[in-house]
C-alpha cells in the first residue's frame, strides 16, 4: 500500500496555504489510502486546484483532498471514513453546476464520481437504462438511440454534465414542459448515506412503499446521500420534430401569444422566447437565421407522429398569427430545425463573447407576470448601468436574464449582485421562486431567506438531518442557517405578499 | 380557518393525544386503522387560484374531489393522473396524500408527478409552504413531493397546487385476445414505440389498451396495432381507475403489486387484473402475505394489502432498516408528538 509521503505533503501544504491544516490533512489521506490506490487519492494542490470550484467559479476552496473512487466498495470506503473523522464530504460530477453546489468546503474530501462513468445496461422492451453517476446526459441518449428511445431532461449542458449530476440539481431542459425534469424521468437512485449505509431509493417499479425519499433526494444538491446508480426511464424518439420561429414586435405580445397556445390545449415539445439584445448575440456567433428587428423571438417546437406534428403546427401557426406574430417561418428539415434551435443553445457562450462575464439568473413566475418582470429588469438594467439579455424558457415560465458585466471592475460586480438580488426579490414577490434549475448551492443562500419563513427552513434542516445527522454531506449549501438569515436581516416575502402590501414600495 | 385547524394540532400536540386526519373518508380501508379524535378538513375548501393557461390549480385540501374535476372540465383540462374515487365525496387532499392513481398514470405519471406545492400543518400547528405554483422550482427539498402518498402522517394538506394538462381531443380502445406472458410482452414492446398508448388493463385473456391524443394520432395507431375497436369504453376505464369493476368488488384480500412492467407473470394462485403496461398486478388471492411478498420482491417489485387485511397483517411492505431509520428520523422532525395519523402506514411512524 502506497503511504503517503509526509514530509512532501508537508511541504507541498503547510507554507501555502494557511486554509489547509497540514497535519489533518496527513491524517485523512493516509486513511483513505489504506483502501484506496494512491492515484485515487489526490492532495496537492497542483492536483486539487481543478476541483477548486464548478461552474460558479466567483467562490473557490481548495479540498484538504480529491478522492476518484472505481467502485461502490471505495465511496462506501471514503463515506464511512470520513464520517469516522468527522470531515465534510462534497460529491462532484463534471463540475458545470451553476450555482456552486460542488464548490468544496473547507476542510472537506472532495468525492468525485467521474471514474464510475459505465453504461450498466439498457433494457429497450422495459425501457430504461441502468448507469453509473459519472455518465454524461447524452451519452445515455446515445445508448438508447439503437434502440429508438432516448432520456428526455436535455440541460443545455448535456454533452458534458452527469446524470449524478442531474439527480443532484433535478435539472431541466428546453423540453421539460412535455417530458418533465429529471424528477419525472428517474426510476430508482442507488447510493451512500453520509454514514456509509447503502440504499435504494425508488425502484424500477412505477413506486415505492413508505414516503417518496426519491422525490427527496432528487434535486437535494448532493445533500443528502451520495449517489452511485441511478436507473433512467426512456421514452421513444418522436418520428419527427419541427419548430416555428416566430417574430414579435413585442415581448408582451409574444408573451401573450405563448399563454394562447397552452389556452389551446397544445403543450408544445419546447417553447422558448429571447429579447432582442439575446438574438443580436447569438446572430453574431452562430447565424441561426433570427429576425434581427424582433422585438422578441419564440421557438415553438411540435413533435410525434407526422400526421400529430403536421396537426399542430398548423394549430400554432394560427395561434401565433391571431396574436400577432410579424414573422413565421417553419423549419424545412432536421437541419433547419437545428440551426433554429442553435442559436438558443448557445444563448449563453454567445453572450460570454459580448462581455468579459455575466451573470445568469434562473427565477422562474407564473408566466402572467412575466411582461412586469421584464419591465422591472429593463428598469433594473437603467438603476444600475449594467445590459441585461434575456433567454427564457417561455413554456414552464423560467427566466435566466444575464447580467453583462466586467469582474476586474469590483464596483460592477457589486452592482451585478444587487441587480441579481433584486430581480429574485422580484421573482418571489409575483409567485414565483427565486430557481427552476440551476439550485441554490452557496450563490442563492439569502434569497432563501426571503422565500421561506424561518419554521419552513427549519423544516428543511430537519429532512438534512433524517438522512444526515451529523450535517457531514456537503455541508452549509442549500438552506441557509436561520442565524445567517438574521444577519442578512431581510423580510421573508410570504407567497408573493410583503407584509403589508397596501404600502407602496420603491 | 387555518388557524382553527392549527389550534387543533397545538391542543393535541401538548396532550400527547392522537388526531386522525381525514377528509371524505372515503380512503378508511387503506392502511392501518388509526384510533383517534378526528381531524376533519373537509370545511377548508374552494378553489384559490385557477388560470388555465398557466395549467395550474390551487385548491384547498377539503375541496370535494369532483368539484376540482368539474372546474378543470369546463377548461377542457384534467387531472392528468386520473386519481381513484372509491367512493363519492372524496376530497382533493385525500387523493394527494394517499398518493393513489389510475390508469393514465403509465403515460403522464403519478400523483407526485403533478404536485408543484402544499401548504401544510406539521404537527406543531405550524403553516408552511413548500413548492409554489410553478413548473420548475428546486429552492430547498422537494417537501412537496413528499407529502404525496404519506398518508398526512407527516403534515396536514391544507392547500395544494397541482400542474393540469388539457383533455386529449381523441381517445379509442383496442381490444385483444392474448394470454397474460403474451400481453405483458406485447404491450411492453408497443410502448417502446412512439404510440400515444395512456392506459392497459388485462384480465382472463384480454387486453385492453386506451390511446389518447390528437386524432390524427389515434387514428394512424389503430390501424398499426388492430384489434378490435370497443365503443363506448369511458364507463369501462372510470371502472377500473375507481374499483367499481366486478374483479375488484370481493371481499377476499386484494393486493396491491407494484413490479417493474417487464416482470413475468407471479404465478400465485387467485385472480389477477394487470394495469399500468405491466407493472401494477392487482390479486385477489388466499396466499399468505409472505409468499405475495416474496414473489413481489424476486421481480424487484413490492406488495401491498390493499384491501380486505386482517387488521395484523403489515398493510405496506416493509422498509429496509437503513430506510426506516430516515423515515423514523423524518416523522421526528415534522410530528415530534407523533400525533399525526400514527400507525396508519407503519407502526414505527
Amino acid at each position: 500500500m502506497d503511504r503517503v509521503n509526509t514530509q512532501s505533503l508537508t511541504k507541498s501544504t503547510g507554507a501555502t496555504l494557511p486554509g489547509i491544516d497540514p497535519d489533518r490533512q496527513i491524517d485523512v489521506v493516509s486513511r483513505l489510502r489504506e483502501r484506496l490506490p494512491a492515484e485515487a487519492v489526490l492532495y496537492r494542490p497542483e492536483d486539487t486546484r481543478p476541483y477548486e470550484c464548478d461552474g460558479l467559479s466567483a467562490y473557490r476552496e481548495l479540498p484538504l483532498a480529491v478522492v476518484l473512487p472505481a467502485n461502490e466498495e471505495e465511496v462506501a470506503f471514503v463515506l464511512r471514513t470520513c464520517h469516522e473523522m468527522m470531515v465534510p464530504v462534497i460529491a462532484r460530477g463534471a463540475g458545470t453546476g451553476l450555482s456552486g453546489g460542488a464548490l468544496p468546503a473547507p476542510d472537506s474530501v472532495l468525492l468525485s464520481l467521474a471514474k464510475m462513468n459505465r453504461i450498466l445496461a439498457v433494457d429497450p422492451v422495459a425501457r430504461i437504462a441502468r448507469v453509473q453517476p459519472g455518465v454524461r446526459n447524452a451519452a445515455i441518449s446515445d445508448a438508447a438511440k439503437p434502440y429508438g428511445l432516448y432520456y428526455a431532461p436535455d440541460p443545455s449542458s448535456q454533452i458534458a454534465c452527469t446524470i449524478g449530476g442531474n439527480v443532484a440539481e433535478n435539472s431541466g431542459g428546453v423540453h421539460c414542459l412535455k417530458y418533465g425534469l429529471t424528477v419525472h424521468n428517474v426510476l430508482r437512485v442507488r447510493g451512500y448515506t453520509m454514514a456509509g449505509d447503502l440504499i435504494e431509493f425508488g425502484s424500477e417499479a412505477l413506486d415505492s412503499p413508505g414516503y417518496d425519499l426519491l422525490a427527496c433526494v432528487i434535486g437535494s444538491e448532493g445533500m443528502l446521500a451520495v449517489v452511485t446508480e441511478v436507473t433512467v426511464k426512456l421514452i421513444p424518439l418522436p418520428e419527427t420534430a419541427k419548430v416555428i420561429l416566430a417574430s414579435f414586435d413585442d415581448v408582451r405580445k409574444a408573451s401573450d401569444a405563448v399563454a394562447a397556445i397552452i389556452a389551446e390545449g397544445i403543450i408544445p415539445a419546447g417553447l422558448e422566447m429571447m429579447d432582442q439584445p439575446a438574438t443580436r448575440a447569438v446572430e453574431d456567433f452562430v447565424h441561426a437565421g433570427y429576425d434581427l428587428d424582433a422585438a422578441a423571438i419564440l421557438l415553438c417546437e411540435s413533435d410525434g407522429t407526422p400526421e400529430e406534428v403536421e396537426d399542430e403546427i398548423v394549430r400554432m401557426e394560427a395561434v401565433l398569427r391571431r396574436e400577432g406574430a410579424t414573422n413565421l417561418r417553419v423549419s424545412r428539415d432536421e437541419s433547419e430545425r437545428i440551426r433554429f434551435w442553435a442559436g438558443r443553445k448557445a444563448a449563453f457562450p454567445a453572450v460570454g463573447r459580448i462581455s468579459p462575464d455575466y451573470y445568469c439568473m434562473d427565477g422562474t413566475i407564473p408566466r402572467k407576470r412575466l411582461g412586469e418582470v421584464l419591465l422591472f429588469i429593463a428598469e433594473m438594467e437603467r438603476k444600475y448601468g449594467l445590459r441585461c439579455p434575456n433567454v427564457f424558457h417561455a413554456g414552464d415560465g423560467n427566466l435566466h436574464p444575464l447580467i453583462l458585466f466586467d469582474a476586474n471592475d469590483p464596483d460592477q460586480l457589486h452592482r451585478t449582485e444587487a441587480f441579481a438580488a433584486e430581480v429574485l426579490q422580484k421573482c418571489i414577490e409575483v409567485g414565483g421562486t427565486i430557481t427552476g434549475e440551476h439550485g441554490v448551492g452557496v450563490e442563492k443562500l439569502n434569497q432563501m431567506c426571503l422565500q421561506f419563513s424561518s419554521e419552513e427552513l427549519e423544516r428543511f434542516h430537519g429532512v438534512k438531518r433524517a438522512f444526515d445527522p451529523q450535517g457531514l454531506l456537503n455541508p452549509l449549501k442549500n438552506i441557509p442557517t436561520l442565524h445567517r438569515c438574521a444577519e442578512f436581516g431581510r423580510m421573508h416575502v410570504h407567497n408573493g405578499q410583503l407584509p403589508h402590501p397596501e404600502l407602496p414600495r420603491f | 380557518m387555518i388557524e382553527r385547524l392549527a389550534e387543533t394540532i397545538r391542543t393535541a400536540a401538548s396532550k400527547g393525544e392522537a388526531l386522525y386526519v381525514r377528509g371524505g373518508d372515503t380512503k378508511r380501508f387503506y392502511g392501518h386503522a388509526v384510533e383517534a379524535q378526528p381531524l376533519d378538513v373537509r370545511s377548508y375548501s374552494g378553489v384559490v387560484d385557477y388560470e388555465p393557461s398557466e395549467l395550474v390549480i390551487t385548491v384547498r385540501a377539503g375541496t370535494p374531489l369532483e368539484e376540482v374535476e368539474r372546474t378543470l372540465a369546463e377548461r377542457n383540462q384534467m387531472l392528468a393522473f386520473e386519481p381513484p374515487r372509491f367512493a363519492p365525496g372524496g376530497t382533493i387532499g385525500g387523493a394527494v396524500a394517499s398518493g393513489l392513481s389510475g390508469p393514465r398514470r403509465q403515460a403522464v405519471g403519478a400523483v407526485r408527478d403533478f404536485v408543484l406545492g402544499v401548504r401544510m400543518l406539521d404537527g406543531r400547528g405550524n403553516d408552511l409552504r413548500f413548492g409554489g405554483r410553478v413548473m420548475k422550482n428546486v429552492a430547498g427539498y422537494d417537501v412537496s413531493r413528499l407529502m404525496a402518498g404519506a398518508l398526512g402522517t407527516l403534515g396536514v394538506l391544507t392547500e395544494i397546487s397541482l400542474k393540469v394538462l388539457p383533455r386529449p381531443a381523441a381517445e379509442a380502445t383496442l381490444r385483444f385476445e392474448m394470454p397474460e406472458a403474451v400481453a405483458i410482452q406485447t404491450i411492453n414492446t408497443w410502448l417502446a414505440r412512439p404510440l400515444p398508448i395512456s392506459a392497459s388493463a388485462w384480465q382472463d385473456g384480454e387486453l385492453l389498451v386506451r390511446l389518447s391524443g390528437a386524432r390524427v394520432a389515434v387514428e394512424s395507431a389503430c390501424a398499426r396495432l388492430g384489434g378490435e375497436r370497443v365503443d363506448d369504453a369511458e364507463d369501462y376505464w372510470r371502472s377500473v381507475r375507481d374499483h367499481t369493476a366486478a374483479f375488484f368488488r370481493t371481499d377476499e384480500p386484494l393486493w396491491r403489486v407494484s413490479v417493474p412492467s417487464t416482470a413475468k407473470p407471479l404465478e400465485l394462485p387467485g385472480a389477477q387484473f394487470i394495469e399500468w403496461g405491466g407493472a401494477l398486478r392487482w390479486l385477489v388471492t388466499e396466499a399468505d402475505a409472505r409468499t405475495v411478498r416474496a414473489a413481489a420482491e424476486a421481480r424487484g417489485g413490492h406488495a401491498t394489502l390493499f384491501r380486505g387485511g386482517d387488521g395484523q397483517t403489515p398493510v405496506f411492505h416493509p422498509l429496509p432498516p437503513v430506510a426506516m431509520d430516515i423515515h423514523r428520523r423524518l416523522k421526528r422532525e415534522f410530528d415530534p408528538h407523533g400525533i399525526l395519523n400514527p400507525g396508519r402506514m407503519y407502526k414505527e411512524l
